[in-house]
């Protein structure tokens, strides 16, 4: 038996969501009497950090604290419309909803202060910490909670914005099929180390080295996290995961949570991961979001790996030990690709 | 159907309630005492995502009898802060960004707590191999180690 190191690379150019009908997304934000902000979402948290990173937007826009917002994604039903959480849309998508939505409601807060100040609302400023102050005379303000509460019980003004993000729709060119499916990309070029055995077909990864390019990290801490674990499933798919071995024949498919592979804990792969900001235009804060891009380079570079290390070139998801065994077989033993000098 | 009544105790409170023949634990749990810190993720012992501890011992509670807990003491997630202040365990995975839909971190913080109970110096293979019958979609685990780590760091110094 020998083990058979491998090095393979992908860089992908990765589309932002999608066109389908504008992909639009939509965002309603409202004042509670207190001077809090609600913003109320159909596009819902995963897990990807949605609620987290709409919410940081949705302060910003406002000029009020980050503690001052809450965001509600509950339900789909009696929220504005959103086309959903899927093709790496959220940040993009539903950020630039928020925006507009929260910054027509600012421009009410704005009304309302100027109205209890006796300015004019251009003459006004947020200080993000929950207080609006005439420009140039800092100590001529008013809290935002005394705003909401005089729009409320003294105006009679709601402090509430309506956001929606539509992208110019693209029809499909009949003669060249020819599309213009997104706005903005996102970018990722991402090497995988491996080492395959000979002998039993397995494949053990033993480093991921990325670049990522997401426009600007409106979280970079969640940024990161969302790309190591992206990363991890996408080791996922590219060795363990199906559910037809056999496409498409089902035989030997798993038929439960207990044979369906995934990799464990003692799976781990070390990550290193360089994050590159090119805030994009068009984006909220110049944040695309890593998305579904966060698995999807992970599968040609293992795949290439695997091709490096013993010459097999698989081309079927996932790539198994059996598969991987076959084409050693059909090539008459394992072919090393060449390496770089010192690798 | 009989309902059979059950005594234990659940994260120090005294509990009673009544189970249907064969109930299984995260049920009795989730519906019968109204504990919904378990979660039911596959049903069949895969995914650890109900972890529970029985007198400190993480049990699969999808694959538990609920009348196999009479008079024995458990603990959930639901018990893990004291009042306000929260567990190191779960400040840990908080700042360590370790949860992200978070639905295996229940699990994962009752089979962290069972090891540091029980290993308060865990090396990282040791961490690996107490949540190893634990499965997370989300994070690649790598965040979740890191932080049961720190929080084992943490319960160190203020031993000490
Ligand atoms: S629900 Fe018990 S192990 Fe998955
Ligand atoms: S955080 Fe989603 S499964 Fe672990």
């Amino acid at each position: 038996m020998t083990r058979h190191s491998g090095r393979g690379f992908a860089c992908i150019n990765y589309p932002i969501g999608m066109n389908l009908g504008g992909d639009p997304a939509q965002a309603l934000v409202h004042s509670t009497p207190d001077g809090k902000f609600m913003v109320t979402l159909s596009a819902i948290d995963l897990g990807q950090g949605m609620k987290s990173v709409t919410r940081q937007i949705a302060a910003e826009a406002l000029g009020v604290p980050l503690a001052d917002v809450y965001v509600d994604t509950a339900d789909s039903d009696t929220g504005p419309h959103d086309m959903g959480s899927f093709a790496s849309r959220g940040t993009h998508r539903v950020g630039n909803a928020v925006i507009r939505a929260a910054s027509e409601a600012r421009a009410q807060m704005m009304e309302a202060a100027a109205e209890e100040l006796e300015v004019s609302a251009q003459d006004l400023d947020t200080d993000g910490a929950g207080n609006i102050h005439v420009k140039g005379a800092p100590s001529r303000q008013i809290t935002v909670a005394d705003t909401a509460i005089a729009a409320q019980f003294k105006q009679g003004r709601t402090l509430s914005g309506r956001g929606i993000f539509l992208i110019e729709p693209s029809g499909v060119d009949p003669d060249t099929g020819e599309m213009s499916p997104v706005t903005t990309y996102a970018h990722a070029a991402l090497i995988v180390d491996l080492d395959v055995d000979d002998e039993t077909g397995e494949v053990e990864v033993t480093q991921i080295n990325s670049a990522y390019e997401v426009g600007r990290a409106l979280n970079p801490k969640l940024v990161e996290q969302q790309l190591i674990g992206g990363a991890w499933m996408g080791v996922s798919h590219a060795l363990y995961e199906t559910t037809e071995p056999y496409y498409p024949d089902r035989s030997h498919g798993p038929e439960d949570f207990n044979t369906y592979l995934m990799p464990g804990p003692g799976e781990i792969v070390p990550h290193d991961i360089a994050v590159l900001e090119r805030p994009a235009a068009d984006a909220p804060y110049g944040g695309k979001g890593p998305g579904e891009m966060c698995a999807n380079p992970v599968l040609p570079a293992v795949a290439n790996a695997v091709y490096n290390a013993v010459g097999v070139r698989v081309d079927k998801l996932p790539i198994t030990p059996e598969k991987i065994l076959r084409g050693i077989r059909t090539n008459g033993g394992a072919r090393p690709g060449p390496r770089r000098p010192g690798v | 159907m009989p309902k059979t009544p059950l005594a234990f105790t659940l994260n120090d409170a005294e509990t009673g309630i009544f189970v249907d023949d064969g109930q299984n634990l995260l049920e009795a749990l989730r519906r019968g005492a109204g504990d919904l810190s378990p979660k039911y993720g596959c049903g069949q012992g895969t995914c650890g995502a109900c972890t529970v501890l029985i007198d400190g011992v993480p049990h699969l509670s999808c694959l538990t009898l609920a009348e196999a807990v009479a008079g024995r003491r458990m603990d959930t997630t639901a018990g893990l802060a004291e009042g306000a202040e929260l567990h190191p365990l779960q400040r840990a995975f908080m700042e360590g960004f370790a949860a992200q839909c978070g639905y295996c971190t229940p699990g994962m913080l009752m089979a962290a707590k069972a090891l540091l109970a029980a290993n308060p110096r865990p090396s990282r293979e040791e961490v690996i191999e107490a949540i190893s019958g634990n499965l997370c979609r989300c994070t690649g685990y790598e965040p979740i180690v890191t932080a049961i780590l720190e929080a084992a760091a943490k319960l160190q110094g203020r031993a000490a």
